[in-house]
Order: C-alpha cells, then structure tokens, then sequence
C-alpha cells in the first residue's frame, strides 16, 4: 500500500471531525444575525447610551450643589421609593455616583433584560415557528449553532453597551470616575446577560414566539418584584435577584465587583440547560406537546369578536395575573411604610404624614400599572397587523366580514383588556393595602385611581389605530409614545422635566390619584382625542389596500 | 347569458410597479374559467382586487351585479374564496377554522362538510400549526366547497395537494359546475386547467394576452402531423401555415397552423392517405409560447441594453 493512499482516509477523518461539530456554521450564522438586525441592534445600543450618557448633564443643572443633592438623597430614603427604583446607598454623602446608580441603574437594567429577551425569542422561537430554522438546519449547520450564534450577538450587544457606558459616562459627568463607570455598565451588562440566558431557555419551552416573551417578561417581573421586597425588608429576597445583585455592587460608593460573578454563574448554568435541550428535543418542537383540539369550533368562534377573545385569551389572562401579583406584592408593601414614617418624627416635618408618603407611593405604583396595562393594550392592538401581514385577514375579509368588523375585534379586545388589567391591579393593590393599613377606604380610592388611568391607556392605543388606519408600516411608533410616557413618569421626579413635557403624557392626568386630584379637562380632552383618532383611524383602513410588508 | 366577473381596463400600481395595466376579464355564469399566467404576472392582484382586499386604481371592475370594493360585504356572502398560500391560526384546529371562515361567511352545509372532509381526508383535530402546507390547502378548501355560494375564486388550490387529491379537488369542482355555479380559477397546472376549464384567460405582465375557450384557443396553435401517402407529397412547402417540414420518400411529418389546417389535409390527400396522425396542441404549448415570447423579447432588450 503506498503512503498516498494510507494518508487519504486520515484526510477524510479529518475534514469529518472538522465539520462535524455542533457548531458548524456559528461564524456566518452571527453576521446573518448581525445582518438581520443592522437596524434594530443600533437602536437599541444608540438608544440606551445616549438615554444614559444624555441625560447625565442635566444632573448638574437640576441638582447644582451638596444640599440639594442632599434634599434628593433625604426624599429617596425611604420604604417606598426604594420598593419602586432600589436600595440607596450612599445617602450620607449623596455624590453625583451615588444619584447615578439609585436613579438609573434598575430602569437601564430592565431596558437591557427586555431587549436581551426581544433578541433571543426573535432568532431563536421566531424563527423556529416560521419554519426558517427548518431551512437552514438542513444546511450544513451544527445543532447548537444559532443558539450560540445569537447568544453571541446578543451577549456582544450587552457587554458592548456596558463598556461604551463606562467610557462614555465619565465625560458626559466630570465627578464619575471611569473604573466606577466600568462597574455601572457591567452591572447593568449582567442583568442583561442573564436575561439573554432566560430568554434562551423560554425559547426551548414553548412552540410560539409569544408565549416564549411572556415567559422570560414574566421573568423579569420576578426578579424585580423579589427585589422590591428585599430592599424594603426581607433583605436575602433581593439575593435572589439578578436585578439585585446588579445593584449590590455599591457602584460609585463601595464599588464591588463579586456580586456580578453570580449573575455569570447564573447565565451559565442557563445556557447549560438550553444546550441540553437543543441536544434532546425536534427541531420546531417545544418542551410541551400541542395535543389535538375539538373537531368543531364552539359557539363563541362564529364572529371576527370571538376570533380575537379566542386569540388573545392566554394572553390576557397571563398579564392579569401578572398585574394582580404586582399590585398585591406592592400593596403589601404599605406597612412598611407607615412604620418607617411614624419611626422617624423628622422625616415627618420633610415628607409629611404618612398618608401623604403612602398616596405618593401608591400613586407612582399605579402610574407603574397603567404603563404595564399600556403595553398589553398596544401588544394586543398589534395583533391587528399581525393578522394581516401574515395573510390570515384575507380569508377573513373575503368573508361578509366588513373592515371596520375585522378592525373592531381586536380593538375591543385592546381596550377591554387595558380596562381588564386596571381593574384587577387596582383591585388586588387596594385590597392588600387595605388589609395591610387597617384602612377600608384605599379599596375605592385605589380602584378609582386605577380607573382614572384608564382614558389615557386608551389614548396611546387609539393613537396606534390612527397609524394603523393611514400608516400601517409605523404602528410601531406606539411603543415610542410608551416609552416617553415611562421615562417621563417613572423617572420624571427625578429629571425634573419642564412642565409642558411632562403634561403632555397621557399618564400625567392621573398621575397624583389618590392623594391629589384628577385633571378632569385632561381626562376630557383625552377622551375626545381618542375617540377622534379611532375613527379616522377605522375611516382609513376602510379606504386603504390591504397590505402584507 | 350572464357575465359573473366583469373587469374592464383595470390599473393597479405598486410605488412604480405596474403590476395590473389595463385588464379585462370576463367570465360568464355557470362557467369554469381559467386564469393562467407565470409567477408574477397579476393572477393574485386580480383576485384580490376582485375580493375589495385591494382598491383599483382605474378602471371598473363588477363582481356579481356589484362593485366589489364598495359592495364587498353582501358580495362575499355570496361567493368563497381560497387563497394560495393559506396561512392558519397556530392555535385552532383545522375545524374550527372551517367551521369560523363558514359562519363568518353566513353558514356551513353540515353535510357537505362532513362528507368533505371525508373525501379529502382530513383531520379536523389537529392545530394549524401542526398541519403540512396540503392540509393547510384542504382546510381552506374544505371552507370553500362546504359554503352554500354562487361563485367560488381559487388562487392556486392544488399547490400542495397530492395527485389523489387534486382528483377528489377536480371531482368537486365538476359537481359544482353541475350545479351551475361558477368558478374563477387560477392555476399553474395546465391540465388541470385542461380538464376543468370551459374557457380560458392568460395574463401577461398584468394585461390578459389571450381569452376563449380551449378550441379558440387551440386554433391559434399548431396541430402537429404524421402520414403515409401512396406518392410522395410535393408543394405542400408552398401552402401558408406550414412549420418544420420533413418529406423522407412516402413519409411526411409537419406543423401546421391550426386555422390552416383544411388546406394542408386536402392537399395531402390529393397523393393517396394511407395513415394520418394528428397531434392537437396542448395548452402548455400556447403558455409557452406566449411565455416563450417574452422570454425572447426579454433577451433582446438585455443584449441590446447591454454596455457597449
């Protein structure tokens, strides 16, 4: 036998282990992910940085020197912010840092978790349920190789964020330090990585993308909820939380570094358990088996109206329990509260009664629900477009289904729903805060405030049919109406916004129920808006084609 | 006789897409019409257009006495539709979906149902998303031919269907043309078209190129012929509509355009026929050769466009 010949199937055996690895194709896989995203990445790297690093000028104007950083630090230091944004640390010396990382750390976490979660269900489940992983798995690519190939990407996206912050920071703020800066962005990048790692796993348990978002969403209200507790009382509660870690770093006040190890821990032994998944389960198959349903559609299917609550049932009975742990988890906070206040006689001549301090609460913890109700209310609206871009309105339409019919069902939906959702946080926050303070008032005061809310919801909602009805390539911009009215109220006391900015958010009517009062005008003005902008918005889809891009 | 779909000089643009240019298409009642045409070319456009999905641009379209974008509702309770690529709910069963898409449209024959979805064998149980792309077809269709409706318009119905099926599909339809109903059907399988079709329409680039029935559309093709004579043929060169002669001693074999097909028998039987075969044309040869047009006339422009 000559050398040639022996040399060949050495050759072969190689060339085999080369290209038998699961993870074959990782390299063209992140720049097709990359290429995909060449729009949606930037943004939400642009859009973080610049929130951050823009808004840290502002820190000097609006907090010019010592004693009024102080009088923030005073305002912060108590049950019922520190439930809402985190544990203050640093309070005796308020510096710039210290403001930094009690005022923006959780928010930009929660920002990074969502979109690390948006991230792995669109190029992991999505693609899976469209059948295009089918496409490329036939391909030379290894099993795990879009796994890892998104994992990067989005990892890549976190980790790249925290360090443009950490450089970023220092120069946009002269008093922050680059290494402590560093802290901030890995902090926050960690949050992130975990939630890339959660995102992963909900995206092997379930066969649709959505219910793949709602589980790692539902995730993340997890772990800030457990937060909330733990820093307002039950301290080891807030040990269980990436969020919290993040925020036992003391960035800018002790500046550790070993709680993030934790958060690295954890995204391990996440991706650990998807890979053993990816190993194990079919390709488009989920963790849980669809079973066969009924033959014949009940008497509920014979209307586009029970198409959608048929549709939309899962999801809205997730948010509702969702809404209703949240307002019974804060609800329950409300002791704590009254105790601190009463504990402390000079906080009182500062704040004022408790009363004062639990309404300021509650109101910011209902503010907190009508954006979340908002959400859904959007997402659901949404399905409208989602409908038809994925061609499942045709069949409905060439029915004797009229499009204002089509358009109404799920409207409805989105509105009741938005109400749904209102009524059961209300409910459940007024309840437990009822209970928890010996108080039967908070249940009227706290439904009502809750209800109060509910025109403005239905504001941003009908802003989304106005563009669905002339402009359905940007119904999208809905989410930029919410996310204007989370900044403004969830960071607005803060920030210290002109007064014409935050009065035009629609949450802002509302905004001091129970304590203060409704801007009725507000609430008038809404209402009338909305309903303009639902019927011109039902006025165009009658007239527009029906389009699938 | 009368005319179920109308449409007359019908624009449609997309940003600077012309995708339909001035069409006209008519199909009477109780009529099978075809709609043939290559990928692209406006089949679908037309039909949505003609479901008020899509708005016309000029032009009139009517759709059973009415106009089917202002009309659109009492329309379509009286006609069904199944589109070509059919895309289900992921979490409702193929039953359900039928029995939606039926009530929605104002009711199911329960019978016809029932013995539809026996003669396509389908599982009503099981999930949309579960189902492969022919399932997904018959549950569409299953919708459609279980509705009581005078007019049926199929966007490609047998993509995906198994050739078994596509017969149980054809059957169905030539019951429902026993009945007397009329059916707009749009396709890419060309016997299908053959054996289902009274009359036909071919569409180009989004104008029709061609509209009749199969035996005025044959006669604008060429029959192919084969025959033995006792002497062998002279000048048959010389007769008009002659392609692809070939005299080899007593044998002759040509194409003859089919309206000249007379003058070229007669000729041959003045040298003794012994045996004749003719070939008729098949509708494939027509769409190739409208098709084949345009590809020519494309390679000119690209050559003639190319850099110099």
């Amino acid at each position: 036998m000559s050398v040639t010949t022996a040399e060949r199937p050495h050759q072969h055996a190689a060339q085999r282990r080369q290209g038998g690895s699961t993870l074959t194709g990782t390299a063209t896989m992140i720049r097709f992910i990359l290429r995909r995203d060449r729009v949606r990445l930037p943004i939400w790297i642009g859009a973080i940085i610049l929130g951050v690093v823009g808004s840290l000028p502002s820190f000097t104007e609006t907090y010019p020197t010592a004693a009024d950083r102080q009088a923030r630090a005073d305002l912060l230091d108590n049950p019922a912010t520190i439930a809402l944004t985190g544990p203050a640390y640093g309070t005796d010396n308020y510096t710039f840092g210290a403001m930094t990382a009690n005022e923006l750390l959780g928010f930009v976490a929660i920002t990074m978790a969502l979109m690390s979660i948006l991230l792995m269900v669109r190029h992991l489940r999505a693609e899976e349920e469209t059948g295009r992983t089918e496409l490329l798995r036939a391909g030379v690519l290894g099993r795990h190789a879009c796994t890892t190939a998104a994992f990067t990407v989005a990892a890549g996206a976190n980790l790249l964020i925290g360090l443009l912050l950490g450089l970023l920071m220092p120069s946009a703020l002269d008093e922050l330090s680059t290494s402590s800066s560093l802290l901030f962005g890995a902090a926050v990048a960690s949050v992130g990585l975990v939630f890339t790692g959660v995102g992963a796993l909900t995206a092997q348990v379930t066969e649709h993308a959505r219910a793949a978002t709602g589980l790692a969403a539902a995730a993340l209200g997890v772990a800030f909820a457990l937060r909330a507790i733990g820093d307002v009382g039950t301290e080891w509660l807030s040990w269980l939380s990436p969020i919290g870690w993040a925020q036992r770093t003391r960035v800018y006040v002790d500046d550790r570094w070993w709680p993030l190890l934790l958060s690295v821990a954890l995204t391990v032994i996440l991706m650990a358990v998807t890979y053993a998944t990816t190993s194990r389960r079919d390709v488009g198959a989920g963790l849980v088996q669809p079973s066969p349903g009924s033959p014949r559609a009940g008497r509920n299917l014979s209307s586009p109206l029970g198409l959608a609550v048929r549709l939309q049932r899962g999801g809205l009975i997730g948010w509702a329990v969702g809404l209703l742990v949240f307002g019974v988890a804060y609800g329950s906070l409300a002791p704590s509260i009254e105790e601190f206040v009463s504990d402390n006689s000079s906080i009182q001549d500062f704040l004022g009664d408790a009363g004062s301090l639990i309404d300021g609460f509650m109101a910011m913890v209902v503010m907190m629900m009508a954006l979340l109700a908002t959400a859904y209310g959007l997402a659901s609206l949404l399905r409208l477009r989602g409908e038809e871009t994925s061609g499942r309105a045709e069949p409905v339409l060439a029915t004797a289904v009229s499009r204002t019919r089509f358009a109404a069902s799920h409207l409805i939906v989105a509105l009741g729903g938005s109400l749904l959702l209102m009524l059961v946080g209300g409910l459940g926050l007024g309840i437990t805060g009822a209970i928890a303070l010996d108080d039967g008032s908070m249940v009227g005061k706290l439904f009502g405030a809750a209800l109060a809310h509910v025109v403005g919801i239905w504001l941003v909602i009908a802003i989304v049919v106005a563009l669905f009805g002339w402009a359905p390539q940007l119904v999208h911009l809905g989410w930029v109406v919410l996310t204007f009215g989370v900044v403004v109220g969830v960071l607005g006391g803060f920030f210290q916004f002109p007064d014409w900015v935050t009065k035009i958010s629609p949450f802002h009517a509302a905004s001091t129920l129970p304590g203060g009062d409704l801007g009725t005008v507000a609430v008038v003005i809404m209402g009338v808006l909305a309903v303009a902008l639902v019927w011109i918005g039902l006025l165009g889809f009658r007239r527009r084609d029906l389009t699938t891009t | 006789m009368t005319t179920a779909i109308d449409v007359a000089g019908v624009v449609k643009t997309f940003g600077t897409v012309r995708a339909l240019d001035g069409l006209d298409l008519r199909v009477s009642t109780g009529e099978v019409h075809g709609f043939l045409g290559p990928n692209g070319a406006g089949k679908s456009t037309t039909i949505r257009v003609l479901l008020g999905l899509l708005r016309a641009d000029s032009g009139t379209a009517r759709l059973l006495g009415g106009d089917p974008w202002d009309d659109a509702v009492s329309l379509h309770r009286r006609l069904a539709y199944v589109p070509g690529d059919v895309n289900l709910w992921p979490n409702l069963t193929g039953g359900e979906a039928i029995d939606l898409l039926g009530r929605l449209r104002g009711g199911l024959e329960e019978k016809r149902r029932q013995n539809l979805l026996e003669r396509f064998d389908l599982d009503p149980t099981k999930k949309g998303r579960t189902y492969s792309k022919g399932n997904r077809q018959k549950v569409a269709l299953v919708a459609a031919l279980a509705s009581d409706v005078e007019l049926l318009i199929l966007d490609e119905p047998t993509s995906g269907l198994d050739p078994l099926m596509e017969s149980v599909f054809q059957d169905c339809i030539d019951e429902w043309k026993d009945d007397g109903k009329t059916v707009l059907l749009s396709s890419h399988i060309l016997a299908e078209v053959e054996k289902l079709c009274d009359r036909v329409s071919i569409i180009r680039t989004g104008k029709i190129v061609e509209s009749g029935t199969l035996a005025e559309l044959r006669h604008l093709t060429r029959t192919s012929i084969h025959a033995e004579t006792e002497r062998s043929v002279t000048g048959i060169d010389q007769l008009p509509g002659i392609h692809d002669l070939v005299v080899e001693d007593h044998r002759v074999t040509f194409d003859v355009d089919t309206a000249k097909l007379d003058g070229a028998v007669r000729h041959l039987s003045g040298f003794g026929i012994q045996t004749l075969t003719s070939q008729p044309p098949t509708l494939e040869e027509l769409f190739l050769r409208h098709y084949g047009d345009e590809l020519a006339a494309e390679g000119v422009t690209a050559e003639a466009g190319a850099p110099s």
